[in-house]
């Protein structure tokens, strides 16, 4: 694609076709404005498709297999440890990964921080992506997906944390693809939807600040089952929904930042001058909210210990591989961020982001894998499990590229329908 | 009479018909089932594992009552005793074996000492409260019995049970489903028969009967030979309390033959209803929070606007 830009293309960004008086048809929008012949060459020309085909070839034979050959044949089929993978990455670790969306609403509608709008777009498509491919890592990993829907019309568990977070995950879900409608409109130059989300997104806000609230929280919640199996430094009866969610808050920024970085570099020619310009000053905007949120953290990380009592356990091996937890998850993005935003580098604050979000990942696989079950043995994933996980997430990105590609979220639409 | 309680609510919520209404319900729901002791005249089992001597039997019954697939092993070889899953650790349960005998060297002993594992029959079970599809059921007769039609697979009861009972039969694809001794609920229990296993054993090492009589039992037998038995009814306050109870000899503690004694007496539950509790206030204190910081932020921006204009 930046061949074709550098060129002289200039991407679909409006309805009107530039200089004629007729619209982009609908297949020309979806192939950026390319021809289909054009099209396919700049896809081959691309070494990460060839990444992506690589993945595909051995991923997709495997998933193939895990329905055909069922889930003792993908996975090890552990009792010990009936969460595997699947969920420990897919739903752990992304959901919080993804919770940008409700931070960028809350700060753009409901502060009026109005000088996030430019990024505004990417966390909530962030959120989205994010939540529909954990419940697609979720549909892989339940034994009987396509019972999904009981929970919520079979036979419903309501004193369960599980429940909670199926239906808040399931309402969440929807109000972030009506979040996203305005995006999609403009693409497809509709104008009453665009028009009726503007009305109610107050409200859509609001909701998704409770709902995020609580099943982020309650991911944390569904630990607290298991008192006996999480190691005590990563449980806290109490406090562990509060890690989870105050966690969740800076995973969700630090991530925000690093697909903002990795849009800037991959993707430029999609990025108009109001993203690109503004960036360098969001990115520190964000820093500083991540910066505090990884305080708050800190403080009730240690809290939870004092709380406890369990110094002590900070001096066995478990307690060291915490410390480095820790120091290499929340004291080092700390500092980072703060550097960044003393000597005003948002180059710094990007580096923090990677650090904060790489943090996050051990948290998650420290309390779903790693340290579940500390008094009995560790397992180490089998590696279909592996394979299906990569191939997974590989969908996900290419998703995310499709739709940064064209839906105006990295730029301006031009021009409203009429 | 708290399930009851459960249905109701369901109705409630249902015609609330919003999660929220399920949310709230859901602390409620939680708090009901906390103060659940059981059902008062619910049955139960006393294993006295001084008695047992790893003959298998109740395996054989059990596979047998449950129509279960035959193992690799007969029943009556016992080299199973020395296998070990993976960490070193003896046999559990599994989607073919609801129960399983396993043996312990104790240190200072003469003779190893057998422990049968099979689902203890929480009176609060960990594995109901954590089922977000309510698939099981605490009967009136002691037993936890659970509904293999409407199980999504999601395994969270395993994650919750802290004995490590319920087994999924992972190797099926089309209805894999939970699986676990299910105290011969259907066959046996509801018409108030002991369970195969017990029926079956040759040293009569389980005792059927109503829980609170066991309890008594337990008690009496400790008291009456004080040096044989350790001072302790395992089950009986553990995790608050359990249908199949316990007794060990002195000189093989619990700890020593594989039971977590670090368990605690609280329900599991208990743990997660910290939680439960700030759900309702969440759903009702942040929306009227975060519309306030909405006008609070706008009301600046609305005066700003004025002030340039003037
Ligand atoms: S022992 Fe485990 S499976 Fe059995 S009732 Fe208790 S929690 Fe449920
Ligand atoms: S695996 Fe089945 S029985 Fe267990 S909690 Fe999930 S739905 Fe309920
Ligand atoms: S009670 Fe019944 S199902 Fe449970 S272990 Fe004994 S024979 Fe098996």
């Amino acid at each position: 694609m930046k061949t074709f830009v550098a060129q002289g293309l200039k991407p679909v960004d409006s309805l009107m076709k530039p200089g004629a008086n007729s619209e982009w048809t609908l297949k020309e929008k979806l192939l950026l404005g390319l021809s289909p012949g054009d099209y396919m060459k700049q896809l081959v020309r691309n070494p990460f498709n060839w990444i992506f085909a690589i993945i595909y070839a051995i991923g997709v034979p495997v998933l193939l297999g895990r329905f055909y050959y069922g889930l003792g044949w993908a996975t090890h089929g552990s009792y010990d440890y009936p969460w595997g993978l699947f969920l420990g990455w897919g739903l752990f670790c992304m959901v919080p990964l993804s919770a940008s969306g409700f931070m960028l609403g809350t700060t753009v509608e409901l502060f009026g921080r109005k000088d996030f709008k430019p990024i505004e777009r990417l966390g909530l498509l962030n959120g989205l992506l994010g939540y529909l491919f954990a419940v697609m890592f979720l549909q892989v990993d339940l034994g009987q997906p396509w019972r999904l829907i009981y929970p919520m019309f079979v036979s419903l568990g309501p004193a369960a944390v599980l429940f909670l977070v199926a239906w808040h995950v399931a309402t969440y879900l929807s109000v972030q693809v009506a979040e996203l409608v305005p995006a999609a409109s403009e693409m497809m130059g509709w104008k009453a939807p665009k028009k009726f989300v503007k009305s109610i997104v107050l409200g859509l806000t609001v909701a998704g600040v409770i709902l995020s609230t609580l099943h982020q929280g309650a991911l944390g919640a569904l630990f607290t089952y298991a008192p006996g199996k999480v190691h005590p430094l990563w449980y806290n009866y109490s406090f562990q929904w509060f890690h989870f969610f105050c966690s969740s808050i800076f995973a969700g920024l630090s991530m925000l930042i690093v697909v903002s970085t990795l849009s800037k570099w991959f993707l430029k020619w999609r990025c108009d001058a109001n993203f690109t310009k503004n960036l360098d000053r969001i990115t520190l905007g964000l820093s500083k909210g991540a910066s505090l949120a990884l305080i708050t953290y800190l403080i009730i990380k240690l809290t939870a210990i004092a709380h406890d009592n369990e110094w002590g356990l900070l001096f066995t091996g478990w307690g060291q591989w915490y410390i480095f937890e820790i120091c290499f998850g929340v004291l080092l993005p700390l500092f980072l961020y703060t550097v960044a935003i003393r000597n005003q580098s948002a180059r710094i604050a990007r580096f923090a982001a990677l650090i904060a979000v790489l943090g996050i990942l051990l948290n998650r696989l420290n309390t779903a894998l790693i340290t579940f079950n500390w008094q009995l043995y560790q397992e180490i994933p089998h590696w279909r499990e592996v394979v299906i996980t990569i191939t997974i997430y590989a969908t996900y990105i290419l998703v995310y590229r499709a739709c940064l590609c064209r839906l105006p979220i990295l730029f301006t639409w031009k021009g409203d329908a009429k | 009479m708290k399930k009851i309680n459960r249905r109701s609510f369901l109705k409630g919520g249902l015609a609330g018909g919003v999660a929220a209404a399920a949310a709230v319900g859901a602390a409620k729901n939680a708090d009901a089932a906390g103060d659940f002791g059981g059902y008062p005249d619910s049955m139960g089992v006393l294993v006295d594992l001084t008695k047992c001597i790893g003959c298998r039997t109740c395996e054989a019954a059990c596979n047998k009552e449950q129509s279960l697939p035959m193992p690799d092993k007969p029943f009556n070889d016992m080299s199973v005793h020395e296998e070990h899953r993976h960490g070193g650790l003896p046999r559990r349960t599994t989607e073919k074996a609801y129960t399983v005998v396993n043996k312990y060297e104790v240190e200072g002993r003469e003779h190893p000492l057998f422990r049968k594992v099979q689902c203890n029959h929480c009176q609060e079970p960990a594995c109901l409260t954590s089922c977000f599809v309510n698939a099981y059921t605490k009967t009136p007769e002691g037993a936890v019995i659970y509904d293999p039609k409407v199980c999504v697979g999601c395994r969270t009861c395993m994650i919750a049970c802290p004995f490590y009972i319920p087994a999924y039969s992972f190797s099926s694809v089309i209805n894999p489903v939970v699986k676990k001794c299910i105290m011969c609920y259907d066959t046996r229990l509801k018409f108030g028969r002991p369970p195969a296993c017990v029926e079956s054993c040759p040293q009569q090492v389980m005792t059927f009967g109503k829980r609170k009589d066991l309890v008594e039992l337990a008690h009496r037998t400790i008291e009456s030979r004080p040096e044989k038995y350790a001072d302790h009814v395992y089950g009986e306050n553990e995790v608050g309390g359990t249908s199949w109870m316990y007794l060990t000899s002195v000189d093989a503690p619990f700890e020593e033959i594989g039971f977590d004694v670090h368990i605690g007496k609280q329900p599991i539950i208990n743990y997660v209803k910290e939680f439960l509790a700030i759900v309702p206030m969440v759903l009702t204190i942040w929306p009227a929070l975060f519309t306030g910081f909405h006008l609070l932020a706008t009301r600046k921006d609305a005066q700003k606007n004025e002030e340039s204009a003037s």
